[in-house]
């Protein structure tokens, strides 16, 4: 077991790659009464191609299959593992995004019956026909319910505009139709192929001994068999740099209008520290001109062309990156054709020495503030140690930043045919 | 059992305060809560005030300035928000700072914060008894948009809607952002003017939690905290006005929506600091608070109908509400499993097994949300608003002291007061 000690962080973390290929990561947290784990596979909505473990040729499986697979994991033969959470005096949860399914809990007692519980119930499936078709019914509604919401579609459909071909533009969920597809066959060929330990991480953090915890860890993986699993392959499709459809507009009944500008964000050949790199200046310049206290904000907000629910994001991973600007407005054509001459500007604009030391300020007072979050802590790792990245080093990261690397930066962020605009807007009479 | 918290509370010149000394955070968190009653007139003032002050003060005149001094402190977090606690109106403030234990620099943060916390409150821009002509406007703006795109979102209109109907009558029927036939009228002049009455006369509760030195804590505050025309507070007990419902309703509207959205208003005639407030946390734990309850289990496992099916109570009012969202055209059928549940408790069909696992799964929310910052100072709260002091520790005690019997006769109490349902135009029930 390696000991990680990060002083000016004043944490320790435990780590060991254990026999099977699974990733241990424990942090202790003796101030705090409660304990977190989460257990995640790489996997996630954008796997949707493979070769599946033991077979030659790739196949394509129904959109929204790894979510599928999320719900079903907590269904066994005999009992529904919420049920054993809840005997154990734990609430446990899981999710899936576009690169990652994670299955966690939380618990204030019986922490190793918890730990025991989690690593057994998503390594041992079980689907049947029966109880396939009867979570079809559920995720309908799930997805319905995303349907109605106008900030959901308006996100999604911003990365539909961003990118042709990449599975990214999949809804995580699927579609009603496309669920309607999924097999009980499909579920173990994803599981087989996706859900082996050497594809996996255990992150846990609280009030536990560490020696002991990882003892736990290793006597309950050693007792389970695994076959030898080869690397995985995964394919994905040629993706153009530019856009797919750079104006975009749907209706729906919402009192407002909403408008969204996303970039398409150029990630091949990145190392992992050249992705922590460029999340964090492009989410620094953002917050610089497009944060309450940016001159671009408060131009757009004093124009009425932006209220507070205005604001940004940037997601960056290995096969794709995008970026995503906007909110309601009562103007989204003036909205967009603003952000988008702002965002050209960037490239001419001067960040003063002065004004990027308050920028760095602000980003480590952020994430400071995320440190208080075993969740996020735990997630934010688990999502970062993929990538190669270690959450930890974030903070000398942050403060050995200069001005120059910004201004690199910008040289080369902002291209008009990498900028989709996507609007929602009320139904327009004929 | 071990001390949870430690909380100090201490008179001062016109508001209490609340020191919690923690070394759990990375950040020190400051809350302000101001409470009134609730009177209709105000509710549209209690709404923009809070925007408007946290706009600009005296010494950072316009918005943009003001957050950049909240930034050049790392970063430092100022956020408000309204809320109904029972018969009551709470405005809080809350800042979020970096405690400078863990940065490379030696600036007093802490001060400098409390400084700017001080003139948001105590010193907002404003000329001849009025506020900023310009900021007001726009942020009237901001909260007329507000107003109108609450129907956007269907689960809180939905929710606004129900509350509309079965507290008709009721104080806490007002809506928390106001009315815009009320807005629209609303001067610089007028705003300021209730300003002096809030400033003035709302009861004041601080909180400070984080890694912070107690006297150091108590000098800070004092320093930036005075009221020199308020006047000393003692708890005061303002009990909920809870009658017996007549006769139940069922209310059916219509809008354009994918998933119909049912949701169930039920009276506790129970409120925090009742002997059977206890019982009630269990009753909500197991008919919809958990996974594993009965709404989630029969709703949404054995029938399908839905993706989210649960119930949560208001402390301080003595409502118990449920909420799912369904296909249209399964009302009946969602309706009847709903009030079948009831029923199920009532009859005390469930097992003393699942009331022990109840228990300590409620146990488990408490300490976790305490291990929270604001969750902590969100609990302790819970004592002002009712005027009765519970110790985190006795809170604990009387959750597991709950018995089987207690929950049945919470179940009994509680009565179906408004059954509403959201559903769409065109597949409503046949």
């Amino acid at each position: 077991m390696k000991e990680l000690v990060y002083e000016q962080l004043k944490e320790t973390i435990y780590t060991e790659t254990l026999d099977n290929g699974l990733k241990v990561f424990l942090l202790t947290k003796p101030d705090m009464v409660k304990t977190f784990g989460i257990f995640a596979t790489d996997y996630g909505s954008i796997d949707q191609t493979f070769t599946p473990l033991g077979k030659d040729e790739t196949v394509t499986v129904p959109e929204g299959i790894a979510h599928f697979l999320e719900h079903k994991l907590f269904e066994k033969e005999d009992r529904d593992v919420f049920q054993d959470f809840t005997k154990q005096g734990a609430s446990a949860n899981a999710f899936t995004s576009f690169t990652k399914t994670a299955y966690l809990f939380s618990a204030t007692s019986n922490i190793e019956k918890n730990v025991e519980t989690l690593l057994n119930f998503v390594q041992d499936p079980y689907f049947s026909d029966q109880s396939v078709e009867k979570e079809k019914g559920i995720i309908a509604q799930e997805i319905k319910m995303y349907d109605d919401q106008p900030d959901w579609r308006s996100f999604f459909g911003t990365i539909q505009s961003l990118f042709h071909e990449h599975p990214v533009r999949v809804d995580i969920a699927g579609t009603v139709e496309s669920i309607d597809e999924i097999t009980k066959e499909d579920l173990y060929t994803c599981y087989e192929t996706f859900y082996h330990p050497s594809n996996m991480t255990l992150f846990i953090a609280g009030n536990f001994d560490p020696e002991e915890m990882m003892k736990q860890v290793k006597d309950n993986q050693n007792a389970k068999e695994f076959a030898e699993a080869p690397s995985i392959h995964r394919s994905y499709p040629e993706e153009p740099e530019n856009v797919a459809k750079a104006f975009e507009k749907i209706e729906m009944p919402v009192t407002t209008s909403k408008c969204m500008i996303g970039l398409k964000e150029k990630v091949a050949g990145l190392s992992g520290r050249d992705i922590l790199r460029a999340e964090l200046l492009s989410s620094m310049i953002l917050s610089h001109y497009f944060s309450k206290s940016g001159e671009f904000y408060e131009e757009l907000y004093e124009n009425d062309l932006i209220d507070d629910s205005f604001h940004y994001e940037t997601d960056l991973d290995r096969q794709f990156g995008f970026t995503i600007l906007g909110g309601d407005s009562r103007n989204p054509d003036e909205l967009a054709k603003r952000v988008k001459e702002m965002l050209h500007q960037l490239k001419e604009r001067h960040i003063s020495q002065e004004d990027f030391e308050r920028m760095k300020k602000k980003k480590i007072g952020q994430f400071l503030r995320a440190m208080n979050s075993m969740e996020f802590i735990a997630n934010q790792f688990s999502h970062y140690h993929l990538l190669g990245i270690d959450l930890f080093e974030v903070l000398p990261e942050i403060e050995a930043l200069t001005i120059e690397k910004a201004n690199d930066f910008l040289e080369n962020w902002i291209h008009e045919d990498r900028i989709a605009v996507f609007q929602v807007v009320p139904p327009q009479a004929d | 059992m071990m001390k949870i918290t430690k909380e100090k509370m201490l008179e001062k010149q016109g508001y209490r305060l609340h020191i919690l000394p923690s070394k759990k955070y990375k950040t020190i968190n400051i809350v302000a809560k101001f409470k009134s009653e609730l009177k209709k007139e105000w509710m549209t003032k209690r709404a923009l005030l809070p925007m408007v002050l946290q706009k600009a003060t005296q010494d950072h005149p316009s918005p943009r300035q003001l957050q950049s001094a909240l930034e050049n402190l790392y970063g430092t977090i100022l956020s408000s928000d309204g809320t109904k606690k029972g018969e009551n109106h709470v405005i809080s403030f809350r800042m979020e700072v970096a405690n400078e234990a863990y940065l490379n620099d030696r600036t007093p943060l802490l001060e400098e914060a409390l400084r700017l916390f001080h003139n948001v409150l105590f010193n907002p821009k404003s000329e001849n008894y009025a506020f900023d002509e310009k900021i007001f406007n726009r942020e009237k703006q901001t909260l007329e948009q507000k107003i109108t795109s609450i129907k956007d979102d269907k689960m809180s209109y939905a929710n606004m809607r129900l509350i509309d109907h079965m507290c008709k009558d009721e104080p806490y029927a007002y809506h928390v952002h106001g009315y815009p036939e009320d807005l629209e009228k609303l001067t610089a002049a007028d705003l300021y003017e209730y300003y002096q009455t809030f400033i003035n006369h709302d009861l004041l509760d601080v909180y400070i939690t984080g890694d912070v030195d107690e006297d150091e804590a108590e000098r800070l505050i004092d320093k930036y905290f005075t009221r020199e025309n308020a006047s000393n507070q003692a708890l005061i007990e303002k009990k909920t006005n809870t009658q017996p419902v007549d006769e139940s309703k069922e209310i059916i509207e219509e809008d354009e929506l994918n998933q119909g959205k049912l949701h169930l208003g039920f009276r506790t005639h129970t409120t925090f600091g009742d002997e059977d407030y206890y019982a009630l946390q269990i009753f909500n734990g197991l008919f919809g608070g958990f996974p594993s309850s009965k709404l989630f289990m029969n709703v949404r496992e054995k029938h399908s109908l839905a993706y989210y099916a649960a119930s949560r109570f208001e402390s301080h009012k003595g409502l118990l509400l449920v909420f799912s969202g369904i296909a249209p055209d399964v009302y009946e059928q969602a309706k009847s499993i709903i009030l079948e549940q009831v029923e199920a408790m009532r009859n005390g069909e469930f097992t003393e097994e699942e009331v022990e696992q109840t228990k300590e799964l409620v146990v488990n929310q408490l300490l976790e949300t305490m291990d929270s910052a604001q969750g902590l100072i969100e609990i302790l709260y819970h004592q002002v608003l009712s005027g009765h002091m519970v110790e985190a520790e006795e809170l604990i005690e009387n959750i597991r002291r709950v018995t089987m019997q207690e929950v049945v006769d919470m179940a009994k109490k509680i009565e179906l007061d408004t059954i509403y349902f959201l559903t769409s135009k065109e597949g409503g029930e046949k």
